[in-house]
């Protein structure tokens, strides 16, 4: 056979080493677009003066980060995401692992019940937050007028900090606690059996075997359902924004959030360059916790098996 | 911003979904791009195929809550036969604020013909440049003065047209009165409430020495009322600058209330528009509120069932306006001529006592407030209230419009907080201090 030609062998050489490069090219372009861009922006709006309305102004260096630093509020709406974020996060992952193990055995009716576990997630966040804004009404709240019957004093879910962030943190796991639990679903199934036959053949009982094989073979899908809650629960914003008609996060700020807080001073204040320092300080704390969480959750998990 | 609900706007009720999908939108986009502004100015541009335009004319009008005009548009259409209209409805005014400087900013996306809330409007004016100048022979002396003017800019350019305005009366709770042994038909209660607030509290102490229910629904509300007759609340007229906090008015109003609602008990301690307080119209809640005209419509709404509601002709310290709202041409559309067709057909008399009578919206133009046909207008449901009669009577009881600077929205959505505040049980003293930080932090 004659040789190739040159320059198809070079073209073929070209096609071997680019091509790989242009078939991811579509994520990177798409992340660098939607994502890296974004917040490089964001960045530099956040090292402005800038306003809504009337774009940039003027170069202010790192100002914008020590105003916002220097405000109680700023403060406040930290203390009320991590608290709400705990709240949500800790309780919604634990419940989230006991439904998928009750609905891992052998159940009648499983597709019925898997799928009623999904159905909060189902439902808008605005809706679900609506109907529980209802329910906890101060005066005349379905759950005050429980509490009420078995001779609790009505609490103040609108003027308290706790109770605010109890109500808010319900609503969340309304919604995540059944998503989460499929999530675990799926990874247990994945789990093989002969690992649990061999436990029982052992004398290991369920208890045993739950915390000796299913939660240490989990341990990848809880890092990652703990990373993604971490990432949600501390940018939460449509459940506080709709807990009161005002949306700001209560007269005296009992349940503002950061991304309420941001909202407030990006689009009531119309101070874009403050709300983008604030978005930077979220995503930077949001990359600690999740680097904690991930770190501890390595930790605990790997304890129990290897 | 937005809940300027007790302050301002007519529909409030709460931070309605769509408009939480679209601050979510909004806060991502900050992430995104925090940008905006910049990408500005399309308008002229697009403004310039406009006149060509000769064939069929589509416009969109947005609007918020209730203006009645879905049975307008229609009439429109027949009597502009090469304009269509879109209609665009926002639930409430908070929403629509949003959407609106969110849009005014990116440079495009306006409606063609744009509804502004009287609360909003001074900010709005800021941006005057980027609206059309509305001001015709054609339109000439068809609002009321202090109408006209709010939507005048500084440089005498007129920017929108007035819709309806908000008169306030007082409506009560008849057959709560008449428990309480006190007179309970319209002229005698009028006359019980008197002309100033300090009549009207002294009322209410009377009601609440025989009655258990609280007399009015919010210190925040009432306070609405009150702090709408001061020339200046917030901020100097002249130069815009802040002088809530150093307002001796501002605050003697505050410790009126505070004393009338709190020290004295005749508050409910409900916000309004809040899950309570819609709830509360089912059971007693409270005896009395401050009343502009489409506020009759919100009762009647929430007191489904429930007889005795009237409305007092009488409003203290003289007259009140609460909320009403403007149609506004920006300068994004395509179509600025058949817009304002639109918008001045819209706010002609004519129309605005069809809206009236279809949602309570009272007409702020000078023909309509002598037309019979609105003044022999009775509600039903409120003890056949010559409604339209007393809110005509009302209308003309205002000679105050009130300065509202660009800071006002902010400045009083705070306040709104600190009576919330107290409402809730913090010291009035402490409350305020804490509104003073907050408008300091503003500037």
């Amino acid at each position: 056979m004659a040789p190739r030609p040159a320059w198809r062998r070079r073209l073929t050489r070209a096609d071997e080493k680019a091509s790989p490069y242009a078939y991811i090219s579509p994520f990177f372009i798409l992340f660098g677009v939607v994502g890296l861009f974004p917040l490089l922006y964001t960045a530099w709006v956040s090292l402005h003066k800038w306003s809504l309305i009337g774009g940039q102004g003027a170069f202010v260096g790192l100002k914008n980060y020590t105003d916002v630093l220097g405000q109680p509020y700023f403060w406040n709406a930290l203390k009320n995401t991590v608290s709400i974020f705990l709240l949500s996060s800790v309780p919604q992952i634990i419940i989230a692992l006991l439904i998928a193990a009750a609905l891992d055995s052998n159940l009648r009716g499983r597709t019925f019940w898997r799928m009623g576990v999904l159905l909060p997630y189902v439902l808008a966040p605005v809706a679900v937050a609506l109907i529980f804004s209802d329910l906890f009404g101060d005066k005349f709240g379905l759950v005050n007028h429980l509490l009420g019957l078995v001779g609790i004093d009505p609490i103040q879910w609108h003027k308290e900090v706790l109770p605010s962030h109890v109500a808010i943190a319900t609503m969340v796991n309304f919604r995540w606690i059944g998503y989460n639990a499929l999530i675990f679903l799926a990874a247990m199934q994945a789990v093989p059996r002969d690992y649990y036959e061999a436990a029982l053949i052992d004398g290991a009982g369920r208890v045993r075997t739950f915390f000796s094989i299913t939660i240490p073979q989990l341990r990848a899908t809880i890092i990652f359902v703990i990373v993604t809650s971490t990432i949600g629960g501390l940018q939460i914003f449509d459940e506080p924004r709709m807990y009161d008609q005002y949306g700001l996060g209560g007269a005296d700020r009992q349940w503002q959030t950061l991304t309420l807080y941001l909202y407030q001073l990006g689009w009531t204040q119309k101070n874009f360059g403050r709300a983008a320092a604030v978005a930077w300080m979220l995503f930077l704390i949001i990359v600690v916790f999740a680097i904690i969480n991930f770190l501890l959750t390595r930790r605990i998990a790997s304890k129990g098996s290897r | 911003m937005s809940r300027t609900t007790r302050s301002g706007d007519r529909s409030g009720r709460r931070a309605s979904a769509r408009s939480v999908a679209l601050a979510t939108i909004a806060v991502g986009a900050l992430a995104l791009t925090a940008c905006s502004s910049s990408s500005g100015d399309t308008a002229g541009s697009t403004q310039a195929g406009a006149t060509s335009a000769s064939g069929p004319v589509t416009l969109t009008l947005a609007t918020f809550n209730q203006f009645g005009y879905e049975d307008l548009i229609p009439e429109f259409e027949k009597a502009y036969p090469n304009i269509k209209v879109t209609h665009k409805k926002a639930a409430t005014s908070n929403e629509a604020r949003d959407n609106f400087f969110t849009r005014l900013s990116a440079g495009s996306g306006m409606a063609d013909v744009e509804a502004v809330e009287v609360d909003w409007l001074p900010e709005m004016l800021q941006y005057s440049d980027k609206f059309n100048d509305l001001k015709s022979p054609d339109v000439e002396g068809r609002w009321l003065d202090w109408k006209a003017k709010a939507a005048t800019d500084a440089n005498g350019a007129l920017i929108g047209y007035g819709t309806d305005s908000g008169p306030e009366a007082i409506c009560y709770r008849s057959d709560l009165f008449k428990a309480a042994g006190l007179p309970s038909d319209r002229e005698s209660v009028a006359k019980l409430f008197g002309t100033t607030w300090d009549s009207y509290f002294a009322a209410g102490k009377q009601f609440a020495a025989k009655s258990k229910v609280p007399f009015f629904d919010s210190i925040g509300a009432t306070y609405q009322g009150m702090v709408n007759q001061l020339e200046a609340a917030y901020e100097n007229p002249t130069d815009d600058s802040i002088t809530a906090t150093e307002n001796p008015e501002v605050k003697k109003v505050y410790d009126a209330v505070v004393k009338a609602g709190i020290t004295d008990g005749l508050s409910a301690k409900l916000q309004q528009w809040g899950d309570d307080w819609t709830a509360s119209f089912q059971k007693d809640g409270f005896a009395t509120m401050l009343c502009p005209g489409w506020m009759v419509g919100v009762i009647e709404g929430n007191a489904k069932g429930v007889k005795g509601w009237d409305v007092a002709n009488t409003f203290p310290g003289g007259g009140g306006n609460w909320g009403g709202s403007y149609l506004t041409v920006p300068k994004q559309s395509a179509h600025p001529k058949e817009a304002q067709q639109l918008a001045a057909w819209l706010t002609a008399p004519e129309q605005q006592i069809k809206a009236f009578k279809k949602v309570g919206a009272f007409p702020s133009q000078v023909q309509a407030l002598s037309s019979p046909d609105l003044l022999s207008f009775k509600v039903a449901s409120f003890n056949d209230a010559p409604t339209g009669q007393i809110f005509a009577d009302r209308a003309k009881a205002v000679t105050i419009a009130p300065y509202k600077g660009t800071h006002y929205f902010a400045i009083n959505d705070a306040m709104q907080q600190a009576l919330t505040r107290v409402e809730q049980g913090s010291s009035p003293q402490e409350s305020w201090d804490k509104w003073v930080n907050d408008v300091k932090a503003l500037g």
